[in-house]
């Protein structure tokens, strides 16, 4: 084990994935020769070579693209988004062409393709370098959608990823690459001495479908995902009510028996997430407890999401789920 | 250049010729003022081939204007127009030192392109539309905007005219026809399309000019653009800047060409490659691309050739990706010394008078700067209000983001 914040675990990953398998390829903007905007592909084009490393033109939609071509003649690419917000020039090749093309060919054609991308406010970053666009992908069958939290778990989890036959939207809370986020701006911890940046330096995976249980409690469950998770952390300790933290990991297909088995205890459940509220994967999950845990349930699901507006630049903290409005909710799951 | 990227690869990958540690050297241009002639503004798309091929220059390596392109501006309009060029670098500088300083979140210079949006903003007329990218911010000086209200909007402070809600550079100001900046690179160069052909529509003698990346070329954007422009005859001139540098991606890896110019042809759009370090050059070609436009005979396209000799923004480090001596090296030189030398060539200007413009614009930015802190600033507040975050998402505020609102505001007043 090694303490590894979540740019060297990621850039781990992938170097160890590059190792093992031939028919990787890793492209995108600025990640060969500069190593990516925010290092995580440090090294790896001097390592693993140009033709398996390299830069890409300014163009997502080809990126995409370039990539479906390639997964679907038996490579296995991963390609970088530099910001979520910029995705959507490819969204058509994700949504319509990597997502369905298992199921549009009959399975004959398959599309292993592994897409990462930083995502999430926190860094002043205004409208189009904050946005936390998980849900517009959730909402596309065909896709795996997974929301990494730490350096431990975004190595593991992006090993599997990579290793999926399935598409995959990997999205990386870029807040808490170089240290976890507390809801603080003025407190800027590092991952080191944090027992979630003791990291193998070897192959290990985390399996897709599989919630991580980051703090036992019997009194409520508070699920989160991305940089949420350490937020919800603070707000426990903050509440002084004993709960159950469920960092989700992977949103599609998402670990239901965990969740479900939390809410048969508690009874009681709190959802966080950073991005808008309407429609937010939050809703699905509200929507899905319900059916299943109706009866244990002794309260409202609360949800303690972003504003339904656009990611703002100066007032960012008026914006995010703050310890204190996560804290609140789970008093309110207390009846107090 | 084969030697430094090509790897043993069974696919082609882009070489890059110049990394940390080399030297770079470009091939010095033999393209001279005299080369190229000025087509009258009705020509045909294919009668700019050769335009399109070389390169559009006044000024001589000397300094000294000639040419057919050279259209004898007045002194009183170079002054000007070094006026802004210097305004735009001494502005960039402060604003760097107080992003170093945390009272901006970050900034983006145009060190070494300041002759772009300011020649080519000063051959328009004020009622045409400009839609930049986030590097053609000089336009503004030249249409006379407030640097106070400039300031206000990139330290985020209450009288940020962009309420606080985007980052630093990404102005908008609509009094000053200057169309608000948007961070995914090069939706504005399709988008000016249907602002040229809106202003056509109406009746209106307007143009619309608008500027991308050689790096955002790749984007689908470019060629909507080009595409569009050509068939439908838009009012716009369409601009590609190619400076070199897209972050770390040099321009081998934005085109397997040598050229961008060319590319207008076969979208029937006249088509003009010209020294973007040059001022007299970028406002002649400019100016004739007016005219045609006005003259309802469609758009025309322009790489403007030049060279990015800062960073890419606040957040980068050129330093671990090119050499550094790269910006001295390049053939078109710096636009503000190019300029200032042919006017002092012509006897129309000296190093005397270029100091104290100097010390005159040093202490304008000064002062704007210290009247535009008196609002607040990134580091210390006070910000827009927070209710700015829920109002102009829609026209009128829906009941949910009302009811976000009340909740926000019992957070931030508690």
């Amino acid at each position: 084990m090694v303490n590894m914040n979540m740019v060297l675990s990621i850039n781990s990953a992938l170097d160890i994935m590059l190792e093992r398998d031939n028919d990787m390829i890793v492209f995108g903007q600025d990640i060969g020769y500069f190593g990516g905007v925010f290092r995580t592909c440090d090294g790896l084009q001097e390592k693993h070579g140009k033709h398996r490393v390299f830069d890409a033109p300014l163009a997502e939609g080809g990126i995409a693209a370039m990539a479906f071509g390639m997964g679907i003649n038996g490579l296995r690419p991963v390609f970088e988004i530099q910001f979520a917000d910029y995705i959507f020039p490819a969204y058509d090749q994700i949504v319509n062409e990597i997502a369905k093309i298992r199921h549009r060919s009959g399975g004959e054609f398959t599309c292993p393709v592994t897409i990462r991308t930083p995502a999430g406010g926190g860094i002043k970053g205004g409208h189009h370098h904050s946005q936390s666009p998980e849900a517009q992908f959730t909402h596309t069958p065909g896709l795996k959608v997974v929301y990494c939290s730490t350096p431990y778990n975004a190595k593991g989890l992006l090993i599997s990823a990579i290793e999926s036959n399935d598409p995959v939207v990997f999205f990386e809370p870029k807040r808490c690459y170089r240290g976890p986020f507390y809801g603080d701006p003025h407190n800027v911890p590092t991952w080191k001495d944090h027992p979630e940046a003791e990291v193998p330096e070897s192959y290990y995976k985390i399996p897709l479908e599989q919630a991580r249980i980051a703090m036992r409690g019997d009194a409520c469950t508070v699920i989160a995902w991305g940089a949420m998770v350490h937020v919800a952390e603070q707000a426990i300790r903050d509440s002084g009510v004993n709960c159950e933290l469920i960092d989700l990991q992977t949103l599609v297909p998402w670990d239901r028996e965990t969740v479900t088995e939390s809410i048969k205890k508690t009874g009681r459940c709190v959802i966080v997430h950073e991005a808008p509220k309407t429609s937010g994967f939050g809703a699905e999950m509200v929507a899905s407890i319900q059916e299943r845990c109706f009866y244990h349930l002794e309260c409202p699901i609360e949800r303690v999401t972003g504003w339904d507006t656009p990611f703002p630049h100066t007032m960012e903290w008026d914006y995010m789920p703050s310890p204190a409005r996560i804290a609140e909710a789970i008093h309110k799951t207390q009846g107090s | 250049m084969a030697g430094k990227d090509a790897a043993d690869s069974p696919i082609h990958i882009p070489s890059t010729p110049f990394r940390p540690g080399d030297i770079s050297t470009f091939e010095q241009w033999t393209a001279k003022p005299t080369d190229l002639s000025m087509p009258a503004i009705d020509c045909s798309a294919e009668e700019t081939a050769e335009h399109a091929a070389g390169l559009i220059r006044v000024l001589s390596d000397d300094n000294i204007a000639s040419g057919d392109w050279n259209r004898n501006l007045s002194a009183e309009n170079l002054r000007l127009g070094l006026e802004h060029m210097v305004r735009l670098r001494i502005f960039d500088d402060r604003m760097m030192k107080m992003q170093r300083t945390g009272k901006l979140s970050f900034y983006m210079r145009s060190l070494g392109e300041e002759a772009v949006a300011i020649a080519q903003t000063m051959a328009l007329e004020n009622q045409d539309w400009i839609f930049p990218s986030y590097r053609q911010p000089g336009a503004q000086f030249v249409r006379g905007r407030d640097m106070v209200s400039m300031i206000c909007h990139c330290i985020g402070n209450e009288e940020d005219n962009v309420k606080g809600r985007q980052m630093p550079v990404h102005y908008t100001w609509k009094d000053g026809r200057f169309i608000s900046i948007s961070s995914p690179v090069g939706t504005q160069f399709s988008q000016s399309v249907g602002v040229g052909l809106a202003s056509q529509y109406k009746g209106l003698d307007e143009v619309t000019i608008s500027w991308i990346g050689e790096g955002s070329s790749s984007q689908g954007d470019y060629h909507y653009a080009l595409n569009f422009a050509g068939v439908f005859k838009a009012p716009v001139i369409l601009n590609t800047v190619n400076n070199q540098w897209a972050i770390s991606s040099h321009v081998n890896v934005a085109t397997a060409g040598k050229n961008f110019a060319i590319r207008g042809i076969p979208y029937d759009l006249p088509s003009f490659r010209v020294d973007g370090n040059d001022f007299l050059a970028l406002y002649s070609v400019t100016k004739w691309a007016r005219e045609r436009a006005a003259a309802g005979l469609g758009a025309t396209h322009i790489e403007v050739l030049t060279y990015r000799a800062g960073a890419h923004s606040s957040s980068d480090d050129p330093s671990r990706y090119r050499p550094q001596n790269e910006a001295q090296c390049w053939p078109g030189g710096d636009p503000i010394e190019r300029l200032k030398s042919h006017l002092i060539e012509i006897g129309e200007w000296s190093n005397e008078q270029q100091n104290s413009l100097e010390e005159k614009i040093d202490s304008e930015v000064m002062s704007a700067y210290k009247e535009a802190i008196k609002f607040g600033d990134l580091a210390n507040g006070p910000y827009p209000s927070s209710d700015h975050i829920f109002t102009e998402v829609y026209e009128t505020v829906p009941w949910h983001l009302e009811e976000q609102r009340k909740e926000m505001k019992r957070w931030r007043d508690a």
